[in-house]
């Protein structure tokens, strides 16, 4: 069954919708029509864009070219992670912690579902590769984001009790054990969330994608489960990584509480 | 560089001595440390604790030797290092040059064995559980029960939340919590400074009995009569450096 394909005029129609927000907010004086229409123009060529450098991709049946594209999504999203907490680990430390635990993550969950689950031929296939990591990546970025927030304000908060523990000649990692554990948790419950109210409150969007390009429902939903799966798989992978990276690096040899390491973050 | 096992494993520790991950070796609560000899003796063990050009970016350098059983009081205005003095000592903050226990050089302690022997004492003492009695585990809450008359605190208090304790009790019970490790140092940063005379007298009489039983006490103050009460040696810290009163 083939999906119903959309015209340049269908689009056009769905964008009067758009006109009639801006004209809303000309008439009740909320002054959002730039901003909207401005979101709106970003939203259709980022698209077409993307949509562009995936035919590209996909045509290109390329190894290499998979790779790249998925680095520069990882890279994306590292600095999204990094980006989020209010504290700065020095010598670029977010970043560094973000970007590895976000490509740690989400390339073993990735390889996972395409060499075990999908078996695409082959398993790297753009076709699958790419997509699959654009939604794991979404959900790491999100619990890494939260756990490295989590932690390094918790850090700063939580000095006096971390250094009473050291002082009183606990190791380090006993110190940070409770902040590590709210870290992680903090960081999953969102997943945790979005499973639980799967298909009752919200139905998820790829099943949706997957019914209207004419998909079996059953078969949507097999989809969906096996993708609820990875990306809790993917987020607890991310919080835990990012946790005890960003934990290390505000330690040293004598099990210190380097917290001469952190900033906060410039505001302007 | 030792790290935390995955998430597994028991709950956040509390003072128990047999939770640690280190060879810790502890039985849960030793008896305080005999006096030594307090000779002028050649070499080093005749001191208890030796200072030797500790410094930092921060602070320093210092200079000191002390016996077993010896007081010595900093006192000085407020940011001029007195703090950041202790905890260089107890290896809180990273600092070059040497400290020595009895001989023996910090390094050749793991970083918490050090630490459980030269008991470094905030000023404003931290807690990581809600109640007070979590922070007392095992052998460690026996001490806490019979301190706590000798230190004016009702014996209730352990069963209550951190945050109902008043600055001077959360003060009391930090202290009880780092003369219970049993070190041979122990280093004050303003033990009573939340406290009221009677408290503060209380608080001396216990720390005149440990001196009395071989600890060596590093005290920051700002009353200088309690620097005259209890301390053999006083100094004062200018800028970052100790110099005599």
């Amino acid at each position: 069954m083939m999906p119903i394909l959309l015209t340049p005029s269908d689009l056009a129609i769905a964008a009067v919708l758009i006109v009639l927000d801006a004209g809303l907010s000309l008439a009740l004086r909320l002054a959002l029509h730039t901003q909207l229409i401005w979101a709106a123009v970003r939203m259709v060529v980022q698209l077409v864009l993307v949509g562009f450098v995936l035919r590209l991709v996909f045509s290109m049946a390329s190894p290499l070219a998979t790779l790249a594209v998925i680095l520069a999504m990882v890279a994306v999203a590292g600095s999204e992670v990094a980006a989020r907490p209010e504290q700065r680990l020095g010598r670029f430390g977010n970043y560094a912690v973000g970007a590895s635990a976000v490509a740690f993550a989400t390339f073993l969950t990735a390889i996972l579902a395409l060499t075990t689950a999908i078996r695409p031929q082959p398993w790297y296939d753009a076709r699958y590769a790419i997509p699959f990591a654009g939604i794991i990546l979404g959900n790491v970025l999100n619990s890494g984001s939260l756990a490295l927030d989590s932690l390094l304000g918790g850090v700063v908060r939580e000095r006096l009790a971390i250094e009473a523990q050291l002082a009183l000649g606990a190791s380090y990692g006993q110190a940070m054990r409770g902040l590590i554990r709210t870290s992680v948790r903090r960081a999953l419950l969102p997943i945790i969330n979005q499973m639980s109210a799967a298909g009752v409150v919200t139905l998820p969007g790829i099943m949706t994608g997957q019914i209207l390009a004419g998909m079996d429902p059953m078969e949507a939903a097999k989809y969906q489960i096996l993708l609820m799966f990875l990306l809790s798989g993917g987020s607890g992978l991310a919080a835990v990584t990012v946790v005890y990276l960003a934990a290390m690096r505000l330690t040293d040899d004598r099990q210190r509480l380097r917290i001469d390491r952190l900033s906060a973050k410039a505001r302007g | 560089m030792s790290f935390p096992p995955p998430l597994s494993g028991g709950a956040c520790p509390g003072l128990d001595p047999g939770g640690w991950e280190e060879k810790a070796a502890a039985s849960p609560s030793p008896p305080p440390p005999a006096p030594l000899p307090q000779g002028e003796g050649e070499g080093t063990s005749a001191f208890r604790l030796r200072i030797v050009d500790l410094r930092s970016r921060l602070a320093g350098p210092f200079n000191l030797e002390l016996p077993a059983g010896e007081c010595l009081a900093i006192t000085g205005p407020s940011g001029s290092g007195k703090s950041l003095c202790l905890r260089m000592i107890a290896d809180l903050d990273a600092s070059e040059g040497d400290v020595l226990l009895d001989g023996a050089h910090r390094l050749s302690f793991s970083a918490p064995a050090w630490r459980r022997k030269v008991v470094y004492n905030a000023a404003e003492p931290g807690w990581w559980h809600e109640r007070v009695s979590e922070h007392f585990r095992g052998g460690i809450l026996e001490f806490a029960r019979t301190m706590l008359p000798r230190l004016a605190l009702a014996a209730e208090l352990l069963g209550s939340d951190i945050v109902r304790l008043s600055t001077g009790e959360r003060q009391r019970m930090a202290l009880i919590r780092a003369l219970a490790l049993q070190s041979p140092v122990l280093l004050l940063d303003e033990p009573t400074g939340a406290l009221d005379q009677d408290s503060t007298d209380l608080v001396e009489v216990v720390l005149r009995e440990r001196l009395a039983a071989g600890t060596t006490i590093l005290m920051v103050t700002h009353s200088a009569a309690q620097a005259e009460r209890l301390a053999r040696r006083h100094l004062r810290m200018e800028n970052r450096r100790l110099v005599p009163t």
